[in-house]
């Protein structure tokens, strides 16, 4: 019985009620919109990388090193490849690659390939049959960038170390690596048995060799892995199946995708809030309707049924809404990434996304309005015939349970959301405690306006600061959204303008703006007088010397690799190939952190001294006084730890993990890097061809494309965060919209008394920029504060860069959001001041 | 039919426990029309919510129909209203959302039967009644578009849709003008004559008071010596 009632009541309550709390869940509809396009996007990519895995990686398993495969690694490919099994090698290293007819000059990377390559996959290359073709001869492919930066045309001449190549077609589709390498350099294919005569292989140029293997079978994969686990280790070689390429980006993406769910959520508690305040607005003004029912017999638990099932049919709608938005962002997100994601990814609609999108919606928007609705159960029937009666005081069990439920619910899905628990609770406690400012700075602003009117001010300016704390004001709701939404927008802007400077690469009238490498010992006179016959300050040299870590106190590598957890020092510092420098003094860059410079006398004990960066220093469980041995082609050279350094890596300079004293290891093989300043953009570019035409195996790396590089990357990442960040400012304008209007009844009742008292339209139209300035910029202030700390937090800690407080920026948000404010609220109001003053009494009335 | 002991009721005041109800005694006898009257404060409004068991006495009690109405819980309360007893506000307190046809069907809706007591389906019963105060064309008006007496008529109505024991009325001519008081006055009495229910009605209208059998007039939350008796 009590059943069919809540139905019948809830859809004829519901007929008007429906349009006024539309909009809050318009803002469900973003929440559940943003969490469904990015659940399902990361199943679209998560199916994509299964499809593709042997595809990005070309291969079923890759072999790579940093140097020329040992000999005993070598004879093993020799003698597989000579039992049938399929293998390709590729050979990558950085080039200066020219364009004999336009003359152009870039740093590609040039990727030699063995016939074969890559097994899996669809090259799809312009024209057609072009990448097949330069097995055959001196030719070429590249990507499509390579043509607008060398602006190149197809049939060119490309000029690549000592050899010429011609330009064939361009290619796409074929296994990539992500970020800053293909950033910093498009890439050129040639031949891989035409790299030796190109003179790119000497020594200590930057090159990367793999080995790539066609092997379907598990069990030769298998057998590959166990007959030479222990060659890879000893020599350092990566070994690479192509699942765990794919599980390494699957991981990739999920922690991108859960870290843009938790901003997805943030949305949707947003307009939990809004769905809240609303919904507390709502049963207020049904007081005496449902004092009234419950006069004429209705029971507590089916009237609050009643409107509980009005904000569920509500909530499934936004959510249902919200799904078919997701689904249409979705379709949006391969396009946004493109550049981002190595791999192609196909959408199609996640039914198990949409699922949980709808009920995540449901379920939150319920949680955010049990509080106000549970009101419904006390009011007292005898609110019908005396307007005095207060529901019963105390705390009411029920609601202190549903706050509890509704903490859990915020908690719950964060944790669940967030890349780690810590992490979502972290997060969840940073909303919790935004939320509390927010409210804080509402309440604070409500009482000081009550307790310290502007007296003083003109009537207009008094009546608009009065508003703020009339009844059933939605000051409080209106703070949340703005704030949270200047929040959000402030966060991401800052956050930006602290990265774009730290990576705005200081371009000074002193600073250098070119970095020659791969300078071969022996050509270092030439090119040295080549740049200071060019060059606009002076050039710096610094000696790059190849070295691997043999032991640590004794211990060789292989027993310290075989430490437990705990005790080992990292790996990856143990493996990698080094490249060390030595110096008297310490660089600009650095600063000494513990022990001495050896620029002072002190206690040697006849071993060579080493300084290591701090970092590193720790990722090898090593300090002051410790020794370490090094391998310097073969020959070893034990060292003694004499200090430690911290490093600035961001700055444009040489900078090096470990630096040894002079006279140590001036005899080992060794090459130069060499930064310089070359003012103008034709002459740095008339010196790069002028540097690879005589020294063909010398790459130099201009600081302006580097710039570009990094604004590209950095560009990427920003279009990602600023979508989302969208998304949660559309949801605070559209909890704005909804707060306004859910006061707008009592606001048209003011304003019709106003204007019956005899208050023209401007008097009107200046009480109300009054209210929303003052609450606008509150607003906006309180979440700019926050958002403040929150980038200075996000800066220092996550991107570990300076934190740089930009007014501008800080400027512009408020401007934005506070005018955002004015104009939402002004429009909302255009009905009030057009119609008559006794038009508006009497529908007010009614 | 209504029986009430001793009925107190105090409320806070300024820190301070205000009576507006002391000790009042009352019998009200089957179909019967009994006036409680008084000026404002007098506790009028306070005994009707009591005697309907809309609010708790501080001391006393009530018994309708038998029932010891404060021994019930609230819901229990509730549903003996749904059963038994009618209300007609002085402002009207339709519910605005809803049609003048849903408004009436309201309190059978409560009952969640489908039908009312004599198994006629509820929507031809809200009809019945809109026709028999004079509105059975505005059905599907909401109460925005009803004028004043029209929409106590559709209050009336709805009073006497669950065939009400007891009907209380607060001021039922309170908002309207004077002729149109008149007419829903009369229709008030003919359908508690037709329906044979007891009607309790509060007012501060002397002229209106005199149309009951009896007369209570309260003063200072007690009932004035002498008034409790029939009218002329």
């Amino acid at each position: 019985m009590i059943r069919s009632f809540a139905v019948r009541l809830a859809w004829r309550e519901g007929r008007a009620g429906y349009r006024r709390l539309g909009v809050f869940m318009g803002s469900i509809s973003l929440g559940v919109g943003a969490l469904v396009a990015i659940h399902s996007f990361r199943a679209d990519v998560e199916r994509s990388l299964s499809d593709q895995a042997r595809a990005l990686l070309g291969s079923d398993v890759r072999v790579s090193s940093n140097r020329a495969f040992p000999e005993e690694f070598e004879a093993a490919l020799d003698s597989m490849a000579g039992a049938g099994r399929e293998i390709a090698r590729t050979t990558t290293l950085a080039s200066m690659v020219l364009d004999t007819r336009s003359q152009g000059v870039r740093l590609v990377q040039v990727r030699a390939v063995d016939p074969g390559f890559p097994f899996y996959g669809d090259v799809a290359s312009e024209p057609r049959g072009a990448w097949e073709q330069i097995q055959g001869g001196p030719w070429a492919v590249a990507d499509p960038a390579v043509l607008v930066q060398l602006d190149a045309r197809i049939g060119d001449t490309l000029a690549i170390g000592r050899s010429r190549f011609v330009l064939k077609g361009t290619v796409s589709g074929l296994p990539t690596d992500v970020g800053f390498q293909t950033a910093i350099g498009p890439r050129v294919y040639i031949a891989r048995d035409r790299l030796e005569e190109t003179g790119l292989l000497v020594f200590g140029s930057m090159t990367r060799h793999h080995a790539n293997f066609f092997m379907p079978r598990q069990e030769d994969r298998d057998q590959l892995w166990n007959d030479h686990r222990q060659l890879f280790r000893e020599h350092g070689l990566r070994h690479t199946p192509a699942a765990y390429r794919a599980q390494e980006l699957s991981s990739a993406v999920d922690d991108l995708a859960r870290y843009l769910g938790i901003i997805g959520l943030a949305a949707l508690f947003l307009a939990g809030i809004g769905v809240a305040s609303a919904i507390y607005v709502y049963v207020r003004e049904k007081v005496v309707a449902v004092a009234v029912l419950r006069c004429l017999g209705a029971r507590q638990e089916g009237l609050f049924a009643a409107y509980l099932l009005q904000a569920a049919t509500l909530a499934l709608a936004g959510s249902l809404v919200g799904v078919a938005l997701g689904i249409g962002v979705q379709s949006t997100l391969p396009r946004a990434l493109a550049g981002v994601l190595p791999l192609e990814v196909a959408t199609e609609i996640s039914w198990l996304a949409a699922l949980a999108g709808v009920v995540v919606g449901v379920w939150v928007a319920l949680m955010f309005v049990l509080g106000p609705l549970l009101e419904v159960r006390g009011v007292p029937p005898l609110r019908a015939l005396r307007h005095d009666v207060e529901p019963p005081g105390g705390a009411d069990p029920w609601k202190v349970a549903a706050l509890a439920l509704l903490g859990a619910t915020v908690v719950g899905l964060t944790v669940v959301e967030a890349p780690t628990p810590l992490q979502g609770l972290a997060f969840s406690a940073g909303l919790g405690g935004v939320a509390l400012v927010l409210w804080g700075a509402a309440r604070t602003l409500i009482s000081a306006t009550r307790r310290f009117p502007p007296r003083a001010m003109s009537y207009p300016v008094r009546q608009g600061v009065s508003n703020i704390f009339r009844p059933q004001n939605q000051t409080v709701s209106v703070t949340l959204a703005l704030g949270f939404g200047a929040f959000v927008l402030g966060t991401v802007s800052l956050v930006e303008d602290s990265l774009v400077r730290e990576f705005t690469l200081d371009t000074g009238e002193e600073r250098s703006n070119l970095l020659l490498f791969d300078v071969q010992t022996d050509q270092l006179p030439a090119v040295e007088s080549l740049v200071a016959a060019r060059a606009s300050g002076p050039a710096a040299v610094t000696p790059l010397v190849p070295s691997r870590l043999l032991e640590i106190n004794g211990r060789p590598r292989d027993a310290l690799l075989e430490l437990p957890d705990g005790e080992r020092p990292a790996r990856w510092a143990l493996r990698r190939e080094y490249r060390h420098t030595y110096r008297q003094a310490l660089a600009g860059s650095e600063v000494l952190a513990a022990g001495r410079w050896w620029g002072t006398p002190g206690d040697e004990g006849g071993l060579p001294r080493v300084s290591l960066e701090a970092d590193l220093a720790e990722s090898l469980r090593v300090s002051v006084g410790d020794r370490i041995t090094w391998d310097f082609a073969g020959v070893p050279v034990e060292t003694r730890v004499a200090s430690l350094r911290t490093v600035d890596w961001t700055r444009f300079e040489t900078n090096f993990f470990v630096v040894f004293e002079p006279g140590s290891i001036e005899e080992a093989p060794q090459t130069a890097v060499i930064l310089t300043r070359i003012d103008g953009e034709r002459e740095r570019a008339e010196f790069q061809r002028d540097i690879v035409r005589a020294h063909a195996n010398i790459s130099v790396l201009d600081l302006s494309r580097l710039q570009e590089a990094i604004d590209t990357i950095l560009g990427r990442a920003n279009r990602v965060v600023r979508f989302l960040g969208v998304f949660s400012t559309i949801a605070g304008v559209l909890v704005l919209i909804g707060a306004l209007a859910t006061s707008r009844y009592q606001r048209m009742r003011e304003c019709a008394l106003l204007r019956t008292l005899g208050a023209g339209r401007a008097v009107v139209l200046r009480i109300l920029t009054v209210e929303y300035v003052a609450i606008g910029s509150l607003a906006t202030i309180a979440g700019l504060v926050l958002a403040v700390a929150a980038a200075w937090w996000i800066a220092a800690v996550v991107f570990e860069v300076p934190f740089a407080l930009s007014p501008v920026r800080i400027a512009v948000v408020w401007v934005l959001i506070t005018a955002l404010t004015l104009a939402v609220g002004l429009l909302g109001s255009r009905g009030v001041l057009r119609r008559s003053p006794l038009a508006v009494l009497r529908d007010v009335a009614g | 039919m209504i029986r009430a002991e001793g009925l107190s009721k105090e409320y806070m005041s300024g820190g301070r426990p205000l009576r507006v109800l002391d000790r009042v005694d009352l019998d009200v006898e089957p179909e019967s029309f009994v006036a409680i009257a008084g000026p404002s404060g007098s506790g009028k409004t306070t005994l009707l919510g009591l005697l309907a068991g809309l609010d708790q006495p501080t001391e006393g009690r009530v018994i309708v129909a038998g029932e010891d109405l404060f021994s019930l819980t609230e819901d229990g309360r509730a549903r003996f209203r749904a059963e038994n007893v009618g209300f007609v506000f002085q402002t009207f307190h339709l519910l605005p959302t809803l049609t003048a046809l849903e408004n009436v069907m309201v309190p059978l809706e409560l009952r969640g039967s489908g039908r009312d007591r004599n198994g006629r389906p509820i929507r031809e019963r809200g009809h019945e009644l809109l026709e028999r105060v004079g509105l059975g064309d505005r059905a599907n008006h909401y109460p925005a578009q009803l004028s004043g007496g029209e929409q106590q008529r559709v209050a009336l109505a709805r009073a006497f849709a669950n065939d009400p024991r007891i009907l209380f009325a607060d001021e039922p001519t309170g908002n309207l003008d004077r002729r149109t008081g008149r007419r829903v006055v009369e229709l008030l009495e003919e359908l508690n004559r037709e329906s044979r229910t007891t009607l309790i009605l509060v007012t501060h209208d002397m002229d209106l008071a005199a149309r009951a059998h009896r007369t209570i007039s309260l003063a200072d939350g007690r009932i004035v010596p002498g008034t409790d008796e029939p009218s002329g």
